[in-house]
């Protein structure tokens, strides 16, 4: 693990102690620890839809963010939609990239770590005679998910891999593409 | 019957505690549900063999006396090992007598056992953290044409059946069941999860030869960085075979066991295999290099480094580029599922409200200090990292030992008015 540098403060923007306040906190009360995440969408012509999200429960009560947040989806042109907006899938990339991202400041913080750039770029592979239901051996989603991380840090390349790694360990959105999920769709 | 302190169980624990007791003149009693060694007689595999070296089974006022100080003891050793230590401690042993409850009375203790009950003002709990094998709920789900076996109810490959094997888990338990099973012409698929990667030889040295020149061995529970997460952590991925092999996971695909993620669920008699394999993978190597790193290091400041070959790291693990998410048992040939999945301790018997919402004991170091006069021994990480092994137990033995004699002096029990 990476020391500290005594003279140089490491800040990466996020408040680890709060985190580890909070870790402290539900150890105790692990009811606190129960979240509920929500969405609202609303379809608004074609493959063009906004979702919405505002309200999730979590410490045991009713919570907001500090505003309604709005994402819409649609197709590109070559699927004859209207390319209004990113396609579900993208969006499921750009998950996949700020749970990863968040994780790597929150891990470097942790440990440390002076981050100077983080960026990544993602590549899923798909085969859409899934999603066109011509041959039911292709699954509808990705085949495989590639993200390659460039980052500039105060740190050997092993303790910037180790922190990448360990941010893949702890991501939600890692784990809920790398594992399987139950998924009820009803009517309301 | 009245005593003033009672073991339960004679395994190493059980009779490192007693030596001590007996070293301070506590009268004590051991309590063993079998015989010297129960779970190693009766719990654990035939081909089992201890992951430290010889040299490295020193017990209070025991230690390696034979002619191969670097190599492994068989199971059939260890027992043996242990009853020669049994006969030296001498305890006051009662065998085949299990203990059926553990409650507070007034100022001690009562444990009831099928042959009557013990009042005491101390009880040191060497049941041991691996009593229990764990079995995931989703084992449930695995379809009935499929064999299912514990670690404790393993013997030996010949004794599954013909066809494919789905290991579980790959600490050291899985690791070698998959060596073993996959020598034995049977494909293993191996499920991986968090793992601890190891090497058995570095530098021309054993590992546990440097865990313990370096004083990794002996970092306290109370200095470890983050605790909970250092008795969580598997064991390494080591065997003691006399070929000194090892059991990571290139030597297990070099054999042809085939890598899979974490067994994420069960569905339609298909397997799910969590996408995490290349992460957990790279986590293991991280880490080994980080260990390796750590020993170089001391290595160097202690002027060892000319005495022993010069550092290298292993090839980082070999994981194929897409390694299969799912697994139909019936097509794959699977015919058998072994779960090395760990152990969970058995506290069923204890009435002493100390449990956390794990089943765990809370304790600091041993000490449970919400039930005064009641200690833990042999457990991952107790007091030190070397606790859960042989070579461990002793020094928390004489610690915990320290620290009843003190409570019992506290509380003026156990000794003549005017002794203390």
């Amino acid at each position: 693990m990476a020391k500290a540098k005594v003279d140089k403060p490491v800040n990466n923007g996020v408040n680890v102690e709060a985190l580890f306040g909070a870790q402290a906190a539900l150890k105790n009360a692990p009811e606190a620890a129960k979240f509920k995440w929500r969405a609202k969408v609303e379809w608004i012509k074609g493959t063009h839809s906004r979702t919405t999200v505002e309200k999730f429960y979590g410490l045991g009560a009713e919570q907001k963010h500090k505003a309604k947040y709005a994402f819409d989806a649609d197709h590109p042109e070559i699927f004859a939609a209207e390319d209004n907006a990113a396609t579900p899938v993208e969006i499921v990339l750009a998950g996949l990239a700020s749970c990863l991202t968040a994780g790597v400041a929150a891990v470097a913080q942790a440990r440390k770590v002076q981050l100077r750039s983080v960026s990544a770029t993602l590549e899923a592979g798909m085969d859409v005679r899934g999603i066109l239901g011509m041959d039911d051996d292709v699954r509808n989603g990705f085949d495989g998910i590639k993200v390659t991380y460039k980052i500039d840090a105060d740190a050997s390349p092993e303790d910037i891999k180790a922190i990448v790694a360990q941010s893949q360990k702890r991501s939600a959105v890692y784990d809920i593409i790398a594992n399987p999920t139950n998924v009820t769709v009803e009517l309301a | 019957m009245r005593t003033t302190a009672v073991i339960i169980g004679a395994g190493q624990a059980g009779l490192a505690m007693s030596w001590c007791l007996a070293a301070r003149s506590i009268d004590h009693v051991v309590l063993e549900r079998g015989e010297v060694a129960n779970t190693w007689r009766t719990e654990r595999w035939p081909s089992l063999t201890l992951l430290t070296p010889n040299w490295q089974s020193r017990l209070p006022g025991f230690g390696y006396q034979g002619k191969d100080p670097d190599g492994f003891r068989t199971l059939p050793e260890t027992i043996a090992f242990l009853e020669r230590y049994a006969q030296l401690v001498s305890p006051p042993l009662r065998t085949n007598c299990r203990v059926t409850s553990v409650r507070r009375t007034g100022d001690g203790y009562e444990v009831g056992t099928e042959e009557g009950h013990w009042h005491c003002k101390a009880v040191v709990l060497a049941t041991g953290g691996f009593n229990i094998a764990q079995l995931p709920k989703l084992s449930q789900e695995v379809p009935p044409s499929v064999a299912q076996l514990t670690t404790v109810q393993y013997r030996n490959p010949q004794s599954l059946q013909r066809g494919g094997v789905l290991v579980v888990g790959a600490a050291a338990t899985g690791a070698q069941l998959a060596d073993e099973i996959e020598r034995s012409g049977r494909p293993v698929t191996l499920a991986v999860g968090e793992h601890v990667r190891a090497i058995r030889t570095y530098r021309g040295k054993d590992l546990q030869w440097w865990m313990n020149a370096t004083g990794l061995n002996d970092e306290r529970y109370d200095e470890v960085e983050n605790l909970t997460r250092a008795r969580s952590l598997p064991s390494f991925q080591l065997a003691g075979y006399p070929d000194r092999r090892n059991i990571d996971l290139n030597a297990l695909t070099s054999l042809g066991a085939k890598l899979v993620g974490r067994l994420a669920g069960i569905r339609d008699g298909k397997a799910q295999f969590s996408g995490s394999l290349p992460n957990m993978c790279e986590l293991a190597d991280l880490k080994l290099n980080r260990l390796l790193k750590r020993i170089d290091e001391w290595a160097a400041e202690n002027g060892v480094s000319g005495a022993v070959d010069p550092p290298h790291r292993p090839e980082p693990t070999r994981v194929e580029a897409s390694p299969p998410l799912g697994l139909d048992f019936d097509r794959a040939g699977i015919r058998t599922i072994v779960w090395a999945t760990g152990f969970r301790p058995d506290y069923s018997w204890l009435h002493v409200p100390v449990l956390d919402r794990k089943g765990n004991i809370r304790h600091d170091g041993g000490v449970v200090t919400q039930a005064p006069g009641l200690y833990l021994l042999g457990l991952t990480f107790l007091r030190r990292r070397k606790s859960s092994l042989i070579d461990g137990v002793g020094d928390d033995a004489r610690d915990l030992s320290a620290h009843l004699a003190a409570y019992l002096r506290e509380n003026r029990i156990g000794r003549a008015p005017g002794l203390a």
